[in-house]
């Protein structure tokens, strides 16, 4: 009897937590007074933690900043931030929190993914916009309207990295090893592919890897016997290291090249040395010399401890100000209405560039190439994304026009004159990217 | 040619590692009849314990053999004092319950060391210092062997001859024999099994950490879930060989690390993805249980009612 | 036997709860009083581990076989149902649906769909049971292990199922199939248990060598349970990924099998009362952390996993056979149900000593191996 009610009693408890909640439907607060709460998540903890830190750093560097002007139509902003410790269901979960639990009027995340994929039908389903900052697979953007993306997507990346592969590394044969479990590693991969063959390539091996692989030597040793001239490893930085150093270790003298997933700073704690002569493809360049990324850089810098502000970062710090111009604009935070506003964004000028939200809810910008050389980033060129129009006005930077046709190619300069003159030209053709890319993008 | 070659010595550079932790499993189930889930998470501990000694005692700096030398011996010596804890607060009080609850007690213990591994340093991937100068000697043709495999070999090696004088050429050793073959014989023996069996945990576990900081040599990621996978498939190399058995704890472990390899690098030819590489240990677990339970090297036992 | 107007107003009363129950956590809620959808989330998850655990219990609690591979059988079940309705639903639907009217249609192929994902996990269980549960206890929990890892890692690979990147499933689940599922799982093992079949696989937990000696074919009888056990951890993978509408291989990984197992130890691994209790407790418990105040900079949600581990190791030191023992708890027919002549009291654990702990096997320990006695040489 004792038993039967220490049970009782333990299970009333329990589910007393459970009646002790509000009632009513779920879904973002609808008045337009009060604070505006915005969910952030990503993974704080896991294998791709620098993303999750990055992302958060640049958005709550952007809130900070907007409420020290007064908020957002005299609103405050405020933000729960949320750990999916890099795996999909937990992504799915938090952001169901964040939705019904702490109702926020707004969420951003996630940068893999794998990840966003499996959060966004939840936000698509409590019709909450989900801006996502640097997901690249473009099937995220399709899961719904209330989805959206402040990133190119892997099908301009991948492409970039096979024309920087076929038309300045001068490679015909390719080698690639992806990561398995990874949306963004297939879909790069996919559209790399695509393009490396139109071009007149080859690809001599793929490989797979998955994250908890200990040991790459396996793959890379038979990528090694097909001799390709360039080896794509559209990974996260937590492999990408490891396989660089263990390249070397093999005698693998073909250049590495990689997406935006290698970016983070743990990426050299791993790689070492080994990194050095690979090449990654980024959203922007932390040396771009133009006035309003120096200052981001400057203040990201000062906020956090002399640390610079990675590629996650800056797309953060772009979502979160995206989503405020988006509420400013729309004058309120109801969720129909915001999802118009967000979807209306136009030349808004963000530190990765200018960004414009397409009709499939992406938004269409150029990518930057860099060589990898002692922990820093050399910047090679800008590719622009297709469609990019006849020129804009030159930009302050004075640099050579961005030729107006079909997906232009800055051809790479040495290292110190062209982060001036690229970067100035990057913000020039920017603009006419983002015009064109409304009109022209068709890229799933 | 040279491609299997290199081929092959990855694959038994990665089965040293297994064969290293495959002992340890081998050793406590031949004296308990118990799977040691938890020991694979001893790797993990070896390999963090390896970590924090490194730059501790500022070997990270400046890669030295005796840095080398001081962080094996010191992760050792602290997954050895941890197995013994383990041994002594979950294994010891479970040890005269049913098979079932002393499973599921190491299961338990297992998790419980992974997840405080989460908390307390954080899944974030950590990079473990090189402690050696790497160099790759060239064989013939394409194939290499670098400086740090030949250290795994020769420290794999070493640890694996030492074991085996302690076994057979000491005292302890031929009472560690004693106990796996009768336990209560052993006692009435003048046997003391506990501090055996304390030592056998003891000596498992310093293996382990060896293999998790030789592997974190080759690999130097470490991350608190490590030891997950690849104690499951050392664990895999002990049944091959024969559990129980200490020459088929090494055979079994270079084995499975050569398999694994060699469908990583081969399977593409006959349609195996190199995903699948995880589950050829498996699959070759369940094929040694189905065909030769006793393992390559050990003895079918008649079950006497 | 209870009567049968009890026994009918009982199941009345269920069938009410369930309904209710279902509209309540429904987007309108029941006359406007809804539960706020995060708790409706944790009670459909519960409702699904209760099937996962009570099935569970069967392989491991009544017949004695420690399978810690259950999530394998629970992400083929959940695959092979999502890949009909991802793929066919929809086209027979369509032609079933001009018979029978558009939500006729869409419940049966539903229905449809989670009984394939039973049948195939059944045939799993069947290909896993048969070679496997000839092994011993550690053994076979390896290899159910392991071949729950391959399951998964097949799966992974399928791109046709979405392979890494996962798979977007419809979204079917509702409480009403949750409620109904779980309280036909709890029925149907209930009474296995309670028949001769029931009787064979607590002989054969009990005792194998004995059972075989009084003529039970002991792996024709365990294998049978492994199916069942699976079929129904199919069901509960049906049932879950509809309801998550994506399916990810990592919701499948020795870490859900774990979890079931630490729901069916909390609760008792011979009491079916017992996992659902536990199935209950574990589902609400990381809310439930959630919610208490963070210790030492640490939210106590996070350490769940510690927890559970610190649990499940507390439970086998002090009390192995967790909360319930071998005992059901429920009304009274059932309990005067379950009752046992006097003289068997001390045969069930109902006396309080737990099973384990019984003095009377000493020299051998268990059956079958030991660490006493039969040594393997070196």
């Amino acid at each position: 009897m004792k038993r039967t009610l220490i049970t009782l009693v333990t299970l009333a408890l329990l589910l007393s937590t459970l009646a002790c909640e509000r009632r009513g439907g779920g879904g973002g607060g609808g008045d337009d007074t009060g604070p505006i709460k915005v969910g952030i998540y990503g993974d704080l903890s896991g294998q791709t933690s620098s993303f999750g830190q990055s992302t958060k750093n640049g958005a709550v560097m952007a809130i900070d900043e907007i409420n020290a002007a007064g908020g957002i139509n005299g609103r405050k902003v405020e933000y729960v931030m949320e750990d999916d410790q890099g795996q999909p269901a937990q992504a799915a979960t938090v952001v169901t929190k964040l939705i019904n639990q702490d109702r926020v009027h707004a969420v951003l995340g996630e940068v893999a993914s794998t990840n966003s994929l499996a959060a966004a039908p939840k936000a698509q389903e409590a019709k909450v916009p989900m801006i996502t900052p640097s997901s690249t697979n473009p099937k995220v953007t399709q899961v719904g309207d209330y989805i959206f993306r402040v990133c190119f997507t892997d099908d301009f990346q991948g492409a970039v990295a096979a024309k920087f592969a076929s038309n300045t590394l001068k490679a015909k044969k390719a080698a690639i090893l992806g990561d398995f479990n990874s949306d963004y590693s297939k879909g790069m991969s996919q559209y790399f592919v695509q393009e490396f063959t139109a071009a007149g390539g080859q690809i001599v091996e793929r490989q797979t890897y998955t994250q908890t692989d200990a040991d790459f030597k396996g793959q890379l040793t038979a990528i090694r016997a097909a001799a390709p001239d360039v080896i794509f490893v559209p990974g996260y930085y937590g492999q990408v290291g490891v396989i660089a150093k263990q390249a070397k270790e093999l005698g693998i003298t073909a250049p590495l090249l990689g997406g935006d997933g290698w970016d983070a700073p743990q990426l050299w704690d791993l790689g070492g040395a080994a990194l050095n002569g690979a090449y990654m493809v980024n959203h922007y360049s932390v040396d771009d010399p133009s006035p309003a990324v120096q200052k981001f850089v400057a203040a990201y810098k000062a906020k956090y401890g002399g640390t610079a502000p990675d590629a996650i970062a800056a797309l953060g710090y772009d979502a979160m100000n995206v989503l405020a111009d988006a509420i400013r604009r729309a004058g309120t935070t109801e969720s129909a209405k915001l999802r118009d506003a967000i979807a209306q964004t136009k030349n808004f000028a963000g530190v990765t560039g200018a960004i414009s939200i397409n009709e499939s809810r992406d938004a269409v910008k150029p990518a930057v190439v860099f060589e990898l050389r002692d922990r820093k980033f050399v910047y090679k060129e800008t590719i622009q994304p297709p469609g990019a129009p006849a020129t804009a006005a030159a930009s302050p930077g004075a640099s050579p026009a961005a030729p107006a046709s079909s997906p232009a190619v800055m051809p790479s300069n040495t290292a110190a004159g062209a982060e001036g003159g690229a970067a100035g030209s990057s913000a020039n053709a920017n603009a006419a990217g983002a015009s064109g890319g409304a009109a022209g993008n068709t890229n799933r | 040619m040279d491609t299997f070659v290199q081929q092959l010595i990855n694959g038994l550079t990665v089965g040293s590692i297994y064969a290293l932790i495959a002992l340890g499993y081998t050793m406590v189930y031949g004296i308990l009849r118990l799977i040691n889930f938890a020991h694979g998470d001893v790797y993990m501990i070896g390999a963090f314990a390896g970590f924090f000694l490194a730059h501790g005692l500022g070997f990270a700096a400046e890669p030295s053999v005796v840095g080398l030398g001081v962080t094996l011996v010191g992760s050792m010596a602290v997954a050895a004092v941890i197995g013994m804890a383990i041994e002594r607060f979950a294994y010891r009080p479970v040890r005269k319950y049913a098979r079932m609850t002393t499973l599921i007690t190491a299961i338990g213990v297992s998790l419980l060391i992974e997840n405080l591994g989460v908390v307390i340093f954080g899944n974030a991937p950590r990079a473990f210092p090189g402690l050696m100068e790497n160099q790759t000697y060239p064989l013939f043709g394409n194939a290499a062997i670098s400086k740090t495999q030949l250290l795994i070999f020769g420290v794999s090696v070493a640890l694996m001859l030492l074991l085996q004088w302690i076994i057979y050429h000491t005292k302890v050793g031929t009472a560690m024999r004693a106990v796996s073959f009768n336990l209560n014989s052993a006692k009435l023996m003048g046997i003391n099994t506990d501090a055996i069996i304390v030592f056998t945990f003891a000596l498992g576990s310093a293996l382990a950490a060896a293999g998790g900081v030789l592997t974190a040599q080759y690999n130097p990621t470490i991350y608190p879930l490590m030891g997950i996978i690849t104690g499951l498939k050392a664990f895999v190399a002990a049944v091959l060989g024969g559990i129980g058995n200490i020459p088929g704890a090494v055979l079994g472990g270079l084995l499975i690390g050569a398999a694994e390899t060699l469908v990583v690098g081969y399977g593409q030819v006959v349609g195996i993805p190199s995903t699948y590489r995880d589950a050829v240990a498996f699959a070759i677990l369940i094929l040694v249980l189905l065909f030769r339970p006793a393992g390559l090297l050990g003895t079918t036992v008649q079950e006497k009612v | 036997m209870p009567s049968f107007a009890k026994r009918a107003a009982a199941a009345a009363a269920l069938v009410v709860a369930i309904v209710v129950a279902n509209a309540m956590l429904s987007e309108e809620g029941l006359f406007g009083f809804g539960v706020p959808r995060y708790w409706a989330h944790v009670l459909m998850l519960a409702g699904v581990n209760v099937i996962l655990a009570v099935s569970l219990n069967l392989i491991n609690g009544f017949t004695g076989q420690f399978s810690i591979g259950h999530a394998g059988f629970m992400a083929i079940g959940a695959y092979s149902s999502a890949y009909l309705t991802v793929y066919h639903a929809q086209a027979w639907e369509r032609s079933l649906g001009g018979a029978v009217g558009e939500t006729a249609a869409g419940v049966v192929v539903f229905l449809l769909a989670i009984l394939v994902g039973a049948v195939v996990s059944g045939l799993a269980g069947l290909v896993v049971g048969v070679p496997s549960l000839r092994l011993r206890g550690d053994y076979l929990a390896i290899v159910t292990l392991g071949f729950a890892e391959i399951i998964r890692i097949v799966i992974l690979n399928m791109d046709v199922v979405g392979g890494a990147t996962g798979f977007t499933v419809p979204g079917e689940t509702n409480f009403l199939w949750v409620g109904s599922f779980a309280v036909i799982t709890i029925l149907v093992v209930h009474n296995i248990v309670r028949s001769d079949t029931g009787r064979a696989l607590i002989s054969i937990r009990e005792d194998e060598l004995a059972a075989e000696a009084m003529g039970i074919n002991s792996t024709r009888y365990k294998v049978l349970s492994f199916v069942i056990g699976s079929m129904f951890a199919g069901i509960a993978g049906a049932l879950f990924g509809h309801y998550t509408k994506f399916l990810s291989t990592n919701d499948f990984t020795f870490l859900r099998s774990f979890e079931i197992i630490i729901m069916i130890v909390l609760g008792g691994m011979g009491s079916i009362t017992g996992s659902v209790l536990g199935a209950v407790v574990i589902t609400i418990l990381p809310e439930f952390l959630r919610q208490l105040p963070a210790v030492g900079g640490y939210n106590l949600a996070d350490l769940r996993l510690v927890i559970y581990s610190a649990l499940l190791i507390l439970i086998m030191l002090t009390r192995p056979q967790g909360v319930l023992g071998e005992r059901e708890f429920g009304f009274n027919w059932l309990r005067r149900a379950q009752k046992r002549p006097e003289g068997d009291e001390a045969v069930g654990a109902g006396g309080g000593v737990p099973i384990d702990e019984r003095p009377a096997r000493t020299v051998a320990n268990e059956a079958g191996g030991d660490a006493a006695g039969g040594g393997e040489k070196r």
